[in-house]
């Protein structure tokens, strides 16, 4: 894949306290536009700390997260959505109440522009707006090949299927960059390599950028283009797979001990 | 055999998110519309007017308004009683300042000052939530009684603090005080019924009453799409009032004519709009219509059961009016939490599908 | 000292006194929700119902009479008995825990692990349900409680401050109602015999681990459903307490049953898993809301008690929305 280097988002010296705990201390590493960057660690080491400081739910007491060329300031987590950044979760974040395409629709919210009195009217301007981003929705249900559960309520879907409403709710919102949150926790090997092959079609049909917490060395190896090691708010490692692979740091603090 | 989707078959995305997807559906609420408007007109005498329909309309938008925050949104409210009556004395206030201005005017500005104050209140839903929020509501609640009994300006000082409507007409038709015929006064709360229905359909099936559910059912998860909490909630409460104001305003301009805030906006009022929506089902518009229709036909039907059959006195058929009401909402949020509307939809599935449910 | 100042202090003091009163609801509240996390808002209904009982005992009521003579044409109304004081409270005493149990069988071991809200508005549903119920059965007119307790204004504490104010000032004493002050004392004590219960007994420590965790003391072996039993007969008992004394003040009869709405401010104030923050947020709310109606009432048309403890428990909730006591809240994203 050809990757320009050009930086998407650069993230420096970053530093989160929660009270006495220092969650992340003093990270930096970018990501590039189009690439699919993992982040690694073991449990604890601060890897969704860093995530949500990317979209907004954490505020770092130091440093700085440069997006697109241009500083960023304090941002609310709804403000950095409509900068074209969604996310999925590590225990799936999705609105139980609602069918999966209702689920998927509210990713397009951050496309629709109609007001409320629009809406109040429906006929005419919102219910346009409304089909038009009903097409979006419906191209994401195709790739993700979940159009039989539609319109079913997700509280009752299987886990599998969950993951796959929540990630399709993040790509409806057609995002610049795409943050996802062990997107592969609890699946067997096949969802697992459904899930990579989705995550793949995605960086290479939209050129979504995309950066990945995973736990699977394998998985993350195999389709990361470039990957940062954490371990106790520490970066100790950055680079490609390979160069990963045989850092002594990292196989002494993580690989090491890993099944892989 | 009837009742089947069998064979229509949506060719585009406007058909697939129509209110009623089946044909029978839609056949059902046009007859009921316009039984509405040909039939009932023609025949509804005073007691039909005051013991049913009136209050079944205005509650129906009450409940229209407390199911959009609640039910979709999920703040929960307890201040109903008090947003009903600044729609009422805001009602009063402008009949007596603006003596010309149309009626239909007057309710429509009520529903908007109780919009704003709805807002106010609501913005504590910022910090708090759950439970919490339902109490602070209750300052809403008692505060705003509070100011209509005391404060002489609301009932421009009349010696019983009570406020009185003054005639009004819409064309030719009285709609307010003692002369107004029980014709007129149903159809024009039954055009504001159709009308907050046909709104609150729209908004709840768009964006904003996506954002809504999202703010209801993961208030974290709806940041990261996009929806920005404070509008979602802050509309929520001012389309929410606005329902509930209008309806306060019909209450008293319309149904009761004369009214005591203490006696007919206090929290009981707050409490029996909750239960319409709990009982009529969260989050659905038709429940709210059936639990409107629930709670104002409850009381009347065990009346004339239990009174007038049996010939018991009228308290022991309020007791069981209470027992009967509470034992309901603990059942519905035991067994269905979504109410008689999900239980209507059971039936319709069972419909679909019979003789052969496989 | 000046008249106006102790006319205050007189005013602080009985607004403490009330305060007490809602602190006690308020424990009823706090130890329903530190134990099984149910914001219960049937407690003022509980606590109507507990009094109603006492009193229908007490007296010989026969239960369901009205029904009773409504459906056969009877003339019921009494037995031709009565009950002494006590054993009419400890009869009552077994009544709320017959309805702990019957609360706990019916409603929320079908609603565990639903959300608060959802349960909260089950607890609605429940206060309907027992008014109904408690006034079919018993009746709903007035009813007068005695079970000895002294009431009226205190003759001594009149004397023993009437030579306070200063020369020439008019000032007659001190009125402080001996009812209150009874109340103050019985409240305390309760308080001081739940803590040395949740400190020193068995089931006290297994409830205490309970409000901690439910998942980790549910993996030690204690039954939540005799917890949850235990702890509403306890918040019966409570409400009984409170009933006596409110329904002594003021008669039994519906408006009881408000005091549980004037016991949500206290728990807002207090934090909803505090028992010191009961009291004290009872107290604060009790003394401010006096003083308020004393200096400001008087300006903008009186009774500013109905929701003066709101509108305060309503700004501090926008300013520190875990109370004074409450633990702090920490979402986890």
């Amino acid at each position: 894949m050809n990757k320009e280097n050009i930086k998407m988002m650069d993230i420096k010296n970053i530093v989160l306290r929660f009270g006495g705990v220092v969650a992340i201390q003093n990270i930096s590493f970018d990501i590039f536009k189009g690439e699919i960057r993992a982040i690694i660690g073991p449990n604890g080491a601060g890897k969704s700390s860093m995530l949500n400081v990317i979209n907004g739910f954490y505020h770092p007491q130091e440093g700085e997260v440069w997006f697109r060329g241009k500083k960023r300031g304090s941002m609310k987590p709804y403000q950095i959505a409509h900068q074209g950044i969604a996310r999925t979760f590590q225990n799936i974040a999705l609105f139980k109440g609602m069918t999966a395409l209702d689920n998927i629709m509210t990713g397009r919210f951050t496309h629709m522009k109609k007001g409320i009195f629009s809406q109040m009217i429906w006929e005419g301007g919102a219910s346009r707006e409304e089909y038009e981003n009903r097409e979006v929705v419906e191209k994401v249900i195709d790739f993700l090949e979940i159009q039989h559960i539609r319109k079913t309520p997700v509280g009752a879907l299987p886990y599998g299927l969950q993951k796959r409403v929540e990630l399709g709710r993040a790509l409806a919102a057609e995002p610049e960059l795409l943050l996802l949150d062990e997107p592969m926790a609890g699946m067997n090997v096949e969802e697992k390599e459904d899930m990579s092959r989705y995550i793949l079609d995605v960086n290479s049909e939209f050129e979504t950028t995309v950066a990945l917490i995973e736990h699977d060395m394998g998985v993350v190896m195999d389709i990361s283009d470039r990957v940062v090691v954490m371990d106790y708010g520490k970066k100790i490692g950055d680079g490609t797979p390979d160069e990963v692979r045989n850092n002594q740091a990292v196989i002494d603090a993580y690989l090491g001990v890993s099944e892989h | 055999m009837l009742y089947r989707e069998v064979g229509e078959f949506k060719t585009s995305y406007a058909q697939d998110s129509q209110t009623f997807p089946i044909k029978f559906d839609k056949y059902r609420y046009y007859f009921v519309v316009l039984v509405g408007l040909l039939f009932v007109p023609f025949v509804i005498n005073d007691y039909w007017a005051n013991a049913v329909f009136l209050p079944f309309l205005i509650y129906a938008i009450a409940s229209l308004g407390l199911n959009i925050l609640t039910g979709y949104c999920g703040q929960v409210s307890l201040g109903t009683g008090g947003f009903m009556a600044v729609g009422a004395y805001a009602s009063y206030k402008l009949m007596t300042a603006f003596p010309d201005l149309n009626i239909l005017i007057i309710v429509l500005l009520s529903g908007v000052i109780t919009a704003f104050v709805g807002t106010l209140f609501g913005l504590p839903s910022l910090r708090i939530k759950g439970f919490y929020l339902a109490v602070a509501t209750l300052a809403a609640q008692f505060f705003l009684i509070w100011l209509f009994n005391k404060v002489g300006w609301f009932y421009n000082y009349s010696a019983t603090g009570m406020i009185t409507s003054p005639d009004r007409s819409f064309g030719n038709f009285l709609i307010t005080g003692p002369n107004a015929t029980p014709a007129s006064k149903y159809l024009f709360c039954f055009f504001f019924v159709f009308l907050l229905a046909w709104i609150a359909r729209n908004l709840t099936r768009g964006k904003i009453g996506r954002s809504w559910m999202a703010i209801r059912d993961m208030d974290i998860a709806a940041e990261i799409i996009g929806v920005n909490p404070l509008i979602a909630k802050l509309s929520a409460f001012a389309i929410s009032s606005f329902y509930v104001g209008i309806a306060g305003a019909l209450f008293f301009s319309v149904y009761l004519g004369a009214v005591e805030v203490t006696e007919a906006f206090s929290i009981q009022k707050s409490f029996i709009v909750l239960f319409m929506v709990i009982i009529g089902g969260l989050g659905s518009i038709f429940g709210s219509f059936a639990g409107a229709a629930f709670m104002v036909l409850l009381p009347v039907a065990l009346k004339n059961l239990l009174v007038l059959q049996f010939g018991w006195p009228v308290d022991i058929a309020a007791h069981f009016e209470f027992i009967i009401i509470g034992g309901l909402i603990i059942f519905f949020l035991i067994v269905e939490p979504h109410g008689l509307a999900q239980l209507w939809n059971l039936l319709k599935q069972k419909l679909r599908i019979w003789p052969f449910p496989y | 000292m000046s008249a106006d100042f102790l006319y205050t202090i007189e005013v602080i003091i009985n607004g403490l006194m009330a305060g007490v009163l809602y602190s006690l609801v308020a424990l009823g509240f706090v130890l329903i929700f530190k134990a099984s996390g149910i914001f219960n808002y049937a407690q003022g209904v509980m606590a109507l119902f507990a009094a109603l009982t006492l009193v229908g005992l007490q007296e010989g009521r026969v239960p369901f009479a009205h029904l009773i003579n409504a459906m056969f044409g009877t003339k019921i109304h009494h037995f031709d008995w009565s009950l002494p004081a006590l054993l009419a409270i400890i009869l009552t005493v077994l009544i709320m825990i017959l309805f702990a149990i019957l609360v706990e069988k019916l409603i929320l071991k079908h609603l565990v692990n639903q959300e608060p809200i959802i349960l909260f508005m089950a607890t609605i549903g429940l206060a309907y349900f027992m008014e109904g119920f408690g006034d079919l059965m018993w009746g709903s007119d007035v009813k007068t409680l005695n079970v000895g307790i002294p009431q009226g204004g205190s003759f001594w504490f009149e004397d023993f401050t009437i030579g306070w104010a200063a020369e020439g000032e008019k000032f007659y004493g001190m009125y402080v109602d001996l009812l209150d002050v009874w109340a103050a004392i019985i409240a305390i004590s309760l308080v001081l015999v739940l803590t040395i219960f949740s400190q020193y007994t068995k089931s006290g420590r297994a409830l205490r681990a309970v409000a901690d965790d439910h998942q980790a003391a549910l993996s030690v072996g204690i039954s939540l459903r005799v917890i949850w039993v235990l702890v509403w007969s306890i918040s019966g008992f409570v409400a009984l307490v409170a009933g006596m004394m409110w329904g002594a003040k003021s008669g039994v009869q519906f408006s009881l049953s408000l005091i549980a709405l004037k016991a949500l401010p206290v728990l807002m104030l207090g934090g909803f898993t505090s028992i010191p923050g009961a009291i004290v947020g009872g107290l604060i709310i009790g003394a401010g809301e006096k003083l308020f109606e004393f200096f400001m009432g008087p300006l903008i048309g009186g009774a500013t008690e109905n929701w003066f403890a709101y509108v305060l428990a309503l700004l501090f909730l926008v300013f520190r929305p875990q109370g004074l006591f409450g633990e702090k809240i920490i979402e986890r994203v």
